[in-house]
């Protein structure tokens, strides 16, 4: 976003780390969020691979129908008495969106969490436009307050502390000074926001499933904000990815037991509102967006990315993520998944992101629609060194390290050598041009490597 | 219209060759285990009351919210909280009921979630517009998971329905875990076993 443009990872991720006990936090609380899914993931026992490969597929045969699901789905919500509207990129979509305002002589709004709406700043947008627009979701809100853009797709004010929200709260909601009790803050925000509910004609919010079968779309909150905007508005505008379609109403049984449990480690989010046709006298808008994914779905790599279900599972295991905030990846989706996707819709802007990763497969392993993502973090990798974008610094290093990886005398050699250094040099290892050890303390030296002690006690044996 | 044939266009011109759709059905018969709902409700910040035999829907709310001012239901067998101008309210004006009463059409035990749909509500606001939220549910419509449940739903219509599962709730300020976050505060689950 704004405050990082020009910036990359590595850059913003070290800005991030000038504060250790702030990072700490972070990485734990992220870290805790990843052990509650893995409680909820355990609860279903054998029946969880089972349905990340069922949700898995489910995706993929939607991806090689989608243009025949797109036409389904469109004919199916015009039957409901559901406006359809398609927009090729961010600024048609914004476009549209102002054109139902302006439409509506509306000129303030209330909009309930769309990672979509993020990627086209429409918020940015619409204030262009004089639109006042009040994000509803309580983690949006804050940030919003604090003229940010969210950290985490799931939790958007997850590198928030309750200090710091209760300033802000106290310097924009007029909650007394000093009060930093969750309960009382949240109910601050209550109140704040229920007058806004109640007097906003036109309500945004973000679709989590579409059903090619029924014309039908799924909003998954705890809040209910989603619910509150929607259901008092006299206009109901839903914006979504043309990848968020799926081909029946049973598939939401396999998608639903997914979700939540990947996200938060809740058994289901708290409200599943399944919207199929506008209310009585009421308007119900729904705009289908492309904003490059058709042509991350001609990348056959890459294709896979677009089966992501939004559940935030992979940030939160993510050991670079944990450590280095959602904004240091400088696009509206952080973490593993945004740093497929960002390449796609920018490759020059986003060229650092495949390279924010360890490539330890973490990523890949919680993913409930089993999307590859290291692996496709890695081929991105390839494409950008191939077309001249990868980072500057990381250039002689990891070819070095590329060559010595994918050659296990070179490797043997590498090691010995390394361990030699490191010893007698630890500057050489531990300097500003070796992007890997930046700001790290280095390990002892091993005094042999696994190598030479396995031949060793081989031998003896 | 135009970009509306580009999109197609592109994503025809793109998608690969047709993978297979896995047809697994779920057509089990399962019965949804009573327990396991009520634990599963307790967990996520609701209620489960076990109404027994002969025992009055409505002194038992009113037990439950001794003070409660404005309780309203669209179900005409709510005798004094029927809402009888339910069709022609301003749905903004429910914003002080303090105990709103629905029926439930299924349970599922795997989450604690009931369904519900437009049908039901009369008024789509209505459950979340409250401070609090009761649902009157059959034991027997219980079903295990998701997947019972959506071949329970099968192919019904509704303007709108929605899986409710606890209170309204957030966690956003430093995960500390609040309920009440813009809907209900409670949900208490009034399970009928008759
Ligand atoms: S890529 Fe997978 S784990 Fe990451 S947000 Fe998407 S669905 Fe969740």
């Amino acid at each position: 976003m704004s405050q990082a443009a020009g910036k990359d990872h590595a850059a913003l991720a070290e800005k991030f780390n000038k504060d250790e006990e702030r990072v700490n936090w972070h990485d734990r609380t992220l870290w805790w969020i990843r052990q509650k899914r893995d409680k909820a993931a355990w609860s279903l026992g054998e029946e969880w691979e089972p349905l990340r490969e069922e949700a898995s597929k489910i995706k993929a045969h939607t991806l090689s129908n989608l243009s025949e699901y797109l036409t389904e789905f469109e004919k199916n919500a015009q039957a409901n008495g559901i406006t359809v509207h398609w927009a090729a990129d961010a600024k048609e979509h914004n476009q549209i969106v102002n054109s139902i305002l302006t439409e509506h002589k509306i000129q303030q709004i209330v909009k309930s969490k769309s990672m979509l709406t993020e990627e086209c700043h429409l918020n940015e947008y619409l204030k262009h436009q004089g639109i006042d627009v009040i994000d509803t979701d309580l983690g949006e809100r804050i940030v919003q307050l604090a003229d940010e853009t969210p950290s985490h797709i799931v939790l958007p004010c997850i590198h928030w502390k309750k200090e710091e929200i209760g300033e802000l709260f106290h310097r924009h909601l007029g909650s007394p000074e000093g009060v930093i009790d969750p309960a009382f803050l949240t109910n601050t925000a209550r109140v704040h926001l229920r007058e806004k509910f109640l007097t906003r004609r036109i309500a945004i919010t973000g679709v989590n499933f579409a059903i090619a079968e029924t014309g039908e779309f799924v909003v998954c909150t705890n809040e209910g904000n989603a619910d509150m905007g929607a259901h008092l508005a006299d206009v109901h505008i839903a914006c979504m990815g043309i990848e968020k379609l799926i081909p029946k109403r049973k598939h939401l049984g396999v998608f639903l037991r997914l979700l939540a449990r990947s996200a938060t480690g809740q058994p289901i989010t708290t409200y599943s509102s399944h919207f199929k046709k506008p209310k009585e006298g009421k308007q119900l808008h729904i705009i289908l967006v492309d904003n490059g994914r058709s042509t991350q779905l001609g990348r056959e790599d890459f294709r896979n990315s677009l089966k992501c279900i939004r559940c935030g599972a992979c940030f939160n295991t993510c050991p670079v993520y944990r450590r280095s905030g959602g904004h240091s990846y400088h696009n509206a989706i952080a973490g593993p998944i945004g740093s497929i996707l960002a390449p796609n819709l920018d490759m020059r802007q986003n060229k650092d992101l495949p390279f924010a990763s360890t490539l330890c497969g973490s990523c890949s392993n919680v993913c409930p629609v089993k999307i590859n993502i290291h692996e496709q973090l890695y081929q991105w990798r390839q494409v950008l060194t191939e077309e001249g974008h990868q980072p500057a610094a990381k250039t002689v290093a990891m070819r070095a390290m590329a060559t010595t990886l994918s050659n296990p005398g070179l490797f043997k050699v590498a090691g010995k050598a390394g361990r030699w250094a490191m010893k007698l040099m630890p500057f050489m290892v531990s300097n500003q041009f070796n992007p890997w050890f930046k700001e790290r303390e280095m390990p002892e030296p091993p005094k042999e490597s696994f190598t030479e002690w396995y031949q060793k006690n081989r031998k003896k044996k | 219209m135009s970009s509306r044939n580009a999109i197609l266009a592109a994503v025809k011109r793109n998608q690969p060759a047709a993978l297979p759709l896995p047809e697994k059905e779920y057509t089990s018969a399962r019965k949804g285990d009573i327990e396991k709902f009520s634990a599963t409700l307790e967990g996520i910040g609701g209620k489960a009351y076990m109404l027994k035999e002969g025992e009055d829907v409505l002194a038992v709310i009113s037990t439950i919210f001794p003070e409660a001012r404005r309780v309203v239901s669209v179900d005409e067998s709510m005798e004094i909280h029927y809402l009888k101008e339910h069709l022609t309210i301003v749905h903004h004006s429910l914003q002080d009921v303090d105990v709103a009463i629905i029926n439930a059409q299924f349970g599922v035990a795997e989450n604690g979630a009931i369904w519900v749909t437009e049908d039901d509500l009369k008024i789509r606001v209505l459950p979340f517009i409250c401070e609090h939220l009761v649902a009157i549910l059959d034991v027997n419509t219980i079903v295990p998971t998701m997947h019972e449940a959506y071949n329970r739903i099968g192919s019904a219509e509704y303007g709108f329905g929605v899986f409710i599962a606890g209170p309204s709730k957030t966690a956003d300020i430093e995960q500390s875990l609040v309920l009440g976050a813009h809907g209900p505060k409670s949900m208490t689950v009034l399970i009928k076993s008759l």
